[in-house]
């Protein structure tokens, strides 16, 4: 650096800020389709190398089910999401389990998609009380697949013989969710189906048995909805708070 | 005290139950009814079933769970992504770090982060290592069930040698909370390798002595054997998975067929199943699995690459927007967790599919028309523990 005479610095120096205030508009335009170029390029390769084997069931899918299919999702070996109305819930399921040979039962429960009222400020002792009437409709952001209702059910079902797991949801009623109970088809649903009506009051027609699974007979209310308030934080200041110590430097 | 509704029943029972030590019996005009639990020894916790009984037999028998519930699906919505390991640690008690390795998973997934191949490695090793320390004690405690004391106090024995090398690693023996996002919380200590050598040698003669001191006994032959059947359809429509989906036949191990993240295909092994389905069947595919669990920890222990254990993650850890769901195979069965992420630094929602709660879904299924004694026979075969029913 010393080397170099100090007008000649001053004049490169004068030239780079002359071509950063001017350049952008003509330098972008050169970098960014090369830029997106190998971007899509990346893309297309992943979507090739990624799921053929889910492209294909997916296909499978909407050729048998048709419209029934309201929107779908593939995370590239990850996993194959498809979502379907409350009204044909069974019918789905039997869809899969006849000719996908879903035969493997994995499980089963609900997504409540609302933000939770409650403050969720890690550093606050204790919950944030809601502002607002928690059952007025608020920004729900959906997970993939999207979605109409606050909640969703969802269900996993797994084919050995094609070695992959279906995922599929459904809207369920705002007012009242209810959907046609899995049982006929697997039996295993049974159980599934009374812990998700206990935690998230969802109703099942046609399941023989609906009582409580884990709560006792009189509980009120459904736990895990996000409007349901989580008790010990209540009682208790998070316990996490007496942890936390001022950095150095730092007052408080 | 007039009984006559069933419920009216089932209210005397509980009545009696709050007591907890005794088994009650009504007697009404359809048959008795048998209370079994919640503390009874086959219950390896606080499980109560009610058993119609017509004699000896049971005309339907349905167990009641949610004593031991405590709500980690909620409670998982205040936690950051680091504390839930705290938390899942509990679920399986027996095999802990088990429970640990799909939540981290999952959250890697998410955030495209993939732990560096060490990492992945002693990942592997330690998830055997719970596979044999949860088992172990079923090979004993199966045995116990049907009327044998000593097998277990060799399985109490020898599972501490296990215990030992994952304390050596982890600093705790049931709940190592050891595994991070990203990698390890630590490296392996100084001379572990060799210890755990002979530890698995340790183990493989317990094996051995199991097989000889059980397998062979006419006793338990005649109490497991066409005992609590159930067909490879059946139990797959109930979810079944793990070795009580094995031994009824089915080939299908989360290791082998849909492996995530741990190094199975770097090693040699096989799948053990049982065409029989019976409480014999369990018994033995997991008398083999734990002895392929040693095959499978020895030669990782020799395969170990050198490297870093943990991936770059930040400090503060957000997990970006998404949903992901990893399964792997652990020592009750399949167990995974849906994440469902807001881009926060708790998880939105996570669902818990735990082994033993769809193991036990069957039990209403497979009770009916057996005789009082097989009850206790069958629950031990299909194997579960409450942390792991109850959540």
């Amino acid at each position: 650096m010393a080397d170099i005479p100090e007008h000649l610095l001053k004049r490169a120096q004068a030239a780079r800020e002359k071509a950063e205030t001017e350049q952008p508009v003509d330098e972008q335009p050169s970098s960014e389709p090369a830029e997106t170029d190998t971007a899509v390029a990346v893309v297309e390769e992943e979507v090739i190398d990624v799921d053929e084997k889910a492209e294909k069931t997916l296909n499978k899918i909407i050729e048998g089910l048709g419209e029934k299919v309201l929107s779908s999702h593939i995370a590239p070996n990850r996993g194959l999401w498809i979502r379907v109305s409350s009204e044909n819930w069974r019918q789905t399921a039997q869809f899969l389990h006849d000719e996908l040979d879903c035969t493997f039962f994995d499980w089963l429960s609900v997504i409540d998609w609302m933000p939770s009222p409650y403050g969720r400020e890690l550093d606050t002792e204790q919950d944030i009380e809601p502002e607002q009437d928690s059952t007025e409709p608020e920004q729900m952001e959906w997970g993939y697949t999207g979605g109409d209702t606050r909640f969703q059910l969802i269900c996993r079902v797994y084919s050995i013989s094609n070695g992959i797991g279906i995922m599929v949801k459904a809207d369920l009623d705002n007012q009242s969710p209810r959907a046609l109970s899995l049982i006929p088809i697997y039996p295993g649903a049974n159980w599934h189906e009374r812990e998700a009506r206990e935690m998230f009051g969802v109703t099942f027609d046609e399941h023989p048995d609906l009582r409580n699974i884990y709560l006792p007979g009189d509980f009120e209310g459904h736990p895990l909805r996000k409007d349901y308030p989580l008790l010990s934080r209540r009682m208790k200041p998070w316990p996490g708070i007496v942890d936390v110590e001022a950095m150095p430097g730092e007052d408080k | 005290m007039s009984i006559t509704t069933e419920n009216e029943q089932l209210a005397y029972i509980a009545s009696q139950a709050a007591d907890a030590r005794v088994n009650v019996e009504v007697e009404t005009d359809e048959g008795m009814t048998l209370n079994l639990g919640p503390q009874h020894p086959a219950t390896h916790g606080t499980l109560r079933i009610i058993a119609k009984l017509d004699g000896e037999k049971v005309v339907a028998a349905e167990p009641i769970m949610g004593y031991m519930h405590r709500g980690y699906e909620k409670l998982t919505e205040v936690r950051t992504y680091p504390q839930v390991t705290t938390l899942i640690n509990r679920i399986d008690w027996l095999g802990s770090f088990a429970n640990e390795v799909p939540f981290i998973l999952a959250a890697e997934q998410l955030m495209e982060v993939e732990a560096p191949p060490r990492a992945q490695w002693i990942r592997t090793i330690l998830f055997e290592l719970s596979r044999i320390a949860n088992v172990c004690l079923f090979l004993g405690d199966m045995a116990v069930q049907v009327g044998a004391t000593t097998p277990v106090f060799y399985a109490f024995r020898d599972r501490e040698f296990v215990l030992n090398q994952i304390e050596r690693v982890t600093g705790g023996r049931f709940h190592p909370n050891f595994d991070r996002i990203g990698g390890l919380k630590d490296d392996l200590p100084k001379g572990w390798i060799e210890e755990t050598r002979g530890a698995l040698d340790r183990m493989k003669s317990f094996c051995d002595e199991m097989e000889e001191l059980v397998l062979g006994n006419e006793i338990f032959q005649a109490r497991t054997r066409n005992i609590g059947v159930i067909p490879g359809d059946v139990a797959l429509s109930y979810g079944l998975s793990g070795a009580n989906l094995r031994a009824s036949g089915v080939d299908w191990d989360i290791r082998r067929d849909a492996n995530v993240g741990l190094v199975y295909d770097q090693v040699d092994w096989k799948v053990w199943t049982h065409p029989d389905g019976d409480s014999f069947a369990r018994f033995w595919v997991r008398l083999q699995e734990t002895r392929e669990a040693c095959n499978i920890i020895e030669q990782l222990l020799g395969s170990i690459p050198s490297g870093p254990i943990m991936a770059k993650v930040p400090r503060i850890i957000k997990v970006p927007e998404g949903e992901a769901y990893v399964a792997t195979e652990n020592p009750l069965g399949e167990m995974g967790y849906y994440v469902v992420s807001k881009g926060d630094l708790t998880p939105f929602r996570v669902k818990i599919r735990s082994a033993s709660f769809s193991n036990m879904s069957i039990t209403p299924w497979i009770l009916k028309d057996v005789f009082v004694p097989d009850i206790i026979s069958i629950l031990a075969s299909l194997y579960f523990i409450l942390g792991d029913i109850d959540r």
